[in-house]
C-alpha cells in the first residue's frame, strides 16, 4: 500500500436516504478546510432507492484514484448495522468501524428470503474492530432523527486529528440549511463525545 | 444543491466530474444547452440551470431532439453542449453521424457519460466505439478539473476542425469530486446564421464531398492529438510502459506511481506519432482500460505488436485499483484484512409511499403483469409484486407488448399492460402507443404519471408544467394527447385508490380495444408529506394474515408473527397497509409520529 501512509481513506456505508451524501460532504468540506487534497466518490440513480449505497472519501497531500482499494480505509463509517458488516472488507487491519443503533430491514429479510444477520457476532468472529455509536437513541433525545449521520459523523471525527476542529464546524455551517444549523452542530458534538 | 448560484468567479472548489462540466460551459463561453436526464450525466444540466444563467438551458423530451436543437444552435453560431448517458447516444446516433459530416459553426459537444458496472443502466456499452464509429474527435478526462479543461479544448477542436466534438465521461469521473481551478467566463460572439446549403443539406451530392472532408479531418486530427497537452508521456520506469485513458489513469498511479505512463486525453483519433514514441521507448506495453478493448486493439492493429490488455484487466464491470493491481501483477489476489461477510443483499426497491406501489400491487393482486420500460417503476418486477417481465430502453414497454400480441394474440397478453412513465412516454414511448393504435393491437398502456422523472433525481419534463429553471411552462396534457393518437378509452386514476386501480385493471384488460390508464399521484420526492402520520397496529386485531406484507414495503417487516412498521420509513401520505387490511387492525394516526 504505497500512498496509504499519507492518504486517509473514509468510507461511509448505508442505505438510500439516510444522508450519506450529505456526512460525506461535510468530512470532505472539513479535509479541504484543513488544506489537503480530496477526492470523493459515489453513484446515483437507481443505486439509491433503498438500496445499499457507500460514499468513498480520501485526503492527503495528492490523493489519485476516488476509489478506496478493498483493505486500506482507515475509518469505516456505517449509518446502518449490516451495512457496516458488508463493507468491512474495505478496512485496513487497524482500522475502526463504527456502526449506529439502527437495522433496517432489507425487503429480501421483509419478505422473509434472507434472515438479517448478527452484526456483532459477525464482527467478533472477524476480530474486527468497531464501537456501537447511540446515534439513534441521541437523535431521537434531540427531537430530530434525520441527525443520525451527524451524532456518526461526530464519533468518526475524532478518529481524524489531521482535520482540526474549526475545519470541521466551517464544513458543518456550509453544508447544513441554516434552521438546522443548530441541531447539527448538536448532534456532532453527542457523536464527538461518544468515543 | 446549498452551493447554487453562487459559484466564485476564482479560486478552487471541490467539484463533480458533471459540475465541472457545466463550469467549463460557463467559463469557455457555450451559449445553450439542452439534454434529457440519464445517470450518470443529468448533474451537467442541473448544475447549468441552477448556477450559469448565462446559458441557455433546457430539457429535451429525448437525446435526439437535445443534439438536433443543439445542431441548430450551433448553425447560427453558437457554442452549444449537449449531455446524455450511454444509451442516451444511441438515442441521439442519427443526428450524430450526419452531424459528423455537416460539422459545427459554432462549437458542439456533445457529453457522452458511461456507466461501467452499469450502477444505474441497462447495459455497459463502451461508447468509445461510438466516436469511432461517428468519426467524430473525442476527449476524455482523468478527473473534474480535466473535465472542465476538455469543454474549451472540445469546443476549440469542434470549430477548428468543423466537427462535433464527444466528451466521453464514466460514472467514476461524473460522480467523482475533486479540485477544480475557476476562472471567469470569456465572452464569446454568437457569429450568427448564414446560409450554406453544400454544408447542411447532405443530399447525396453534398455528402459525398461532406464525406471526403471528414476523412480528411480526420488525418489532420491525428497530427493535431501528437502536439496536445492532454496527451503526454509520463516517463518512469522504462521496463513497463502503460498506456492509459480517462479514470483508468488514476488507479495506474493509484497502483504503480513509478511506471511509465502515455496519459491519453484524446482518444479519436489516436495521436499515432507520439504512441509510436513511447512504444519505442519502454520494453513491454500494456494498455490499462475499462471496458473494451478499444485503445489495445488499435494499437495491437497499427503496429502489429504484442500489446497486452484485456489478458490482465477485465472487459466486463468497472474498475477499481485492487483491480489494476491483480492485473499489473502488484501485489497478490489481495487477501483484505478483514473477511468479506456475507449478508442479504439490499436490493433497490420502491421508496415508501411510492405511487407505482398500488399500481403494482393491484397487477399483481389480479393475477396480471407487464412489459416494462426505464424508471423507478422497472423496480415492479421485484418480489412481492413481480409484476413487470420485460425491459429493453426507453419506450419499448409498448411496443413489445404490442410486438408480443402480434405474435401470439390476445390470450396470451391479455393479462399484460405496459407500464411506462410519464417522462419515459413523452421520451419515446408516443411513437409506440400511435404504432399500436394504428396497427389494430387491443394493449393497455399504464402512464405511471408521477409528476417528475424520478429515477434520475427529479427533473421537469414537458408534461410538468415547469422547465428545467422550475419556471412554469405549457403542460402536455396526457389525456387529450392520447385521445389524439386514437385512443379511445383513455382514464386517470389514483394508484392508491386500490379499489379504483384494481377495476381500472380489470376493465381495460378485458376490452378488445387499445386503452390508456394514467395512475397519477404525485412522487414522494415532489412535495413534502402533509403530516407525521405513521402506520400503527392493533395488535388485538392482527390476525398474522400477512396481507400487509404483500404491499411490499420497505417499513414493514414481519416479527413474532406481526407486522412491525418502521416509524424512520413509514411515509405519513400512505395508507396501502391500512387498506389491504382484512381486519382493520392497521391505522394511521399521529401516535405513533416519528
Amino acid at each position: 500500500m504505497k500512498t496509504a501512509a499519507e492518504v486517509t481513506n473514509v468510507l461511509i456505508c448505508g442505505t438510500g436516504g439516510q444522508g450519506i451524501l450529505l456526512a460525506s460532504e461535510v468530512l470532505s468540506g472539513a479535509a479541504r478546510a484543513s488544506g489537503m487534497d480530496i477526492k470523493k466518490s459515489e453513484v446515483h440513480g437507481m443505486a439509491q432507492r433503498g438500496g445499499s449505497v457507500t460514499s468513498h472519501v480520501r485526503f492527503g497531500s495528492r490523493v489519485f484514484s476516488p476509489l478506496i482499494e478493498e483493505g486500506t480505509a482507515d475509518v469505516v463509517l456505517g449509518m446502518e448495522q449490516m451495512e457496516g458488516l458488508r463493507w468491512l472488507h474495505y478496512m485496513r487491519v487497524d482500522g475502526t468501524l463504527l456502526i449506529p443503533d439502527i437495522r433496517i430491514n432489507p425487503v429480501t429479510v421483509n419478505i422473509g428470503a434472507a434472515r438479517y444477520p448478527d452484526v456483532e457476532a459477525g464482527l467478533a468472529s472477524r476480530n474486527a474492530p468497531y464501537r456501537v455509536i447511540p446515534a439513534l437513541a441521541i437523535a431521537r433525545e434531540l427531537g430530530n432523527t434525520r441527525v443520525v449521520n451527524l451524532v456518526m459523523l461526530g464519533a468518526a471525527s475524532t478518529l481524524m486529528p489531521m482535520i482540526g476542529e474549526q475545519s470541521w464546524m466551517t464544513a458543518i455551517e456550509r453544508r447544513v440549511p441554516a434552521k438546522a444549523l443548530g441541531v447539527n452542530m448538536e448532534a456532532f458534538e453527542r457523536g464527538k463525545a461518544c468515543l | 444543491m446549498d452551493r447554487a448560484k453562487r459559484i466564485p468567479e476564482s479560486g478552487v472548489e471541490f467539484l463533480s466530474g458533471n459540475e465541472a462540466v457545466a463550469r467549463g460551459a460557463w467559463e469557455y463561453g457555450v451559449h445553450f444547452a439542452s439534454a434529457y436526464p440519464g445517470t450518470p450525466s443529468t448533474e451537467i444540466l442541473e448544475a447549468i440551470g441552477e448556477s450559469y444563467p448565462e446559458i441557455g438551458s433546457q430539457w429535451a423530451p429525448n437525446e435526439k431532439v437535445a443534439l438536433e436543437t443543439v445542431a441548430g444552435a450551433s448553425f447560427g453560431g453558437a457554442r452549444a453542449l449537449t449531455a446524455m448517458k450511454h444509451v442516451g447516444l444511441n438515442v441521439a446516433a442519427d443526428p450524430l453521424f450526419t452531424l459528423s459530416y455537416i460539422g459545427a459553426t459554432g462549437g458542439v459537444v456533445i457529453v457522452s457519460a458511461d456507466d461501467p458496472g452499469m450502477h444505474s443502466s441497462q447495459n455497459e456499452q463502451d461508447n468509445r466505439n461510438i466516436a469511432r464509429a461517428a468519426k467524430v474527435p473525442m476527449l476524455e478526462p482523468a478527473d473534474s478539473n480535466e473535465a472542465k479543461l476538455m469543454v474549451g479544448e472540445a469546443l476549440e477542436i469542434s470549430e477548428r476542425f468543423d466537427a462535433p466534438v464527444m466528451l466521453r465521461l464514466t460514472t467514476r469521473i461524473s460522480h467523482s469530486k475533486s479540485l477544480v481551478e475557476l476562472g471567469p467566463r470569456r465572452a464569446v460572439e454568437v457569429k450568427g446564421y448564414e446560409r450554406n446549403i453544400q454544408k447542411r443539406v447532405p443530399i447525396p451530392a453534398h455528402a459525398r464531398k461532406l464525406h471526403s472532408r471528414v476523412e480528411k479531418r480526420m488525418l489532420e486530427l491525428e497530427e493535431y492529438g501528437d502536439g496536445s497537452p492532454f496527451n503526454r508521456i509520463e516517463k518512469g520506469d522504462p521496463s513497463l510502459g502503460i498506456v492509459t485513458s480517462g479514470i483508468s489513469y488514476q488507479y495506474v498511479k493509484e497502483v504503480l506511481p513509478s511506471a511509465s505512463v502515455l496519459k491519453l486525453g484524446m482518444t479519436n483519433p489516436l495521436p499515432w506519432k507520439l504512441i509510436e514514441r513511447f512504444i519505442e521507448s519502454v520494453e513491454k506495453l500494456v494498455v490499462v482500460e475499462e471496458g473494451d478493448p478499444y485503445l489495445q486493439e488499435q494499437i495491437r492493429a497499427r503496429f502489429l505488436i504484442p500489446v497486452e490488455g484485456k489478458e490482465r484487466i477485465p472487459i466486463e464491470g468497472e474498475l477499481e485499483p485492487g483491480i489494476v493491481r491483480r492485473g499489473l501483477g502488484e501485489g497478490d489476489p489481495a487477501q483484505t484484512p478483514f473477511v468479506r461477510a456475507e449478508v442479504p443483499a439490499r436490493p433497490p426497491a420502491l421508496c415508501p409511499g411510492c405511487p407505482h406501489r398500488g399500481a403494482f400491487y393491484a397487477l399483481s393482486k389480479i393475477k396480471a403483469s407487464s412489459t416494462g420500460d426505464i424508471g423507478c417503476y422497472t423496480l415492479g418486477l421485484m418480489p412481492p409484486h413481480e409484476a413487470l417481465e420485460t425491459v429493453i430502453c426507453m419506450g419499448g414497454a409498448v411496443t413489445v407488448l404490442n410486438g408480443l400480441e402480434k405474435a401470439v394474440g390476445r390470450e396470451a397478453t391479455g393479462k399484460l399492460v405496459a407500464a411506462i412513465g410519464d417522462s419515459t412516454f413523452i421520451h419515446s414511448g408516443i411513437t409506440g402507443l400511435i404504432d399500436m393504435v394504428y396497427n389494430g393491437g387491443t394493449g393497455t398502456v399504464m402512464i405511471m404519471d408521477n409528476g417528475i422523472t424520478a429515477m434520475t433525481g427529479g427533473q421537469q419534463h414537458p408534461a410538468t408544467g415547469f422547465d428545467l429553471r422550475g419556471e412554469p411552462a405549457p403542460r402536455v396534457d396526457f389525456e387529450q394527447l392520447c385521445r389524439a393518437c386514437g385512443v379511445k378509452h383513455v382514464r386517470t386514476v389514483d394508484p392508491h385508490d386500490l379499489q379504483e386501480m384494481e377495476k381500472a385493471l380489470r376493465e381495460e384488460l378485458s376490452r378488445e380495444e387499445p386503452s390508456v390508464i394514467i395512475t397519477r399521484r404525485p412522487c414522494i420526492m415532489i412535495g413534502k408529506p402533509s403530516g407525521r402520520a405513521v402506520a400503527r397496529l392493533d395488535p388485538e386485531k392482527c390476525v398474522s394474515c400477512r396481507a400487509c406484507m404483500r404491499v411490499g414495503c420497505p417499513a414493514i417487516s414481519f416479527v413474532d408473527e406481526k407486522p412491525e412498521i418502521s416509524g424512520l420509513l413509514c411515509y405519513p401520505d400512505c395508507n396501502l397497509c391500512v387498506q389491504v387490511c382484512p381486519t382493520g387492525a392497521l391505522s394511521k394516526d399521529m401516535e405513533g409520529a416519528r
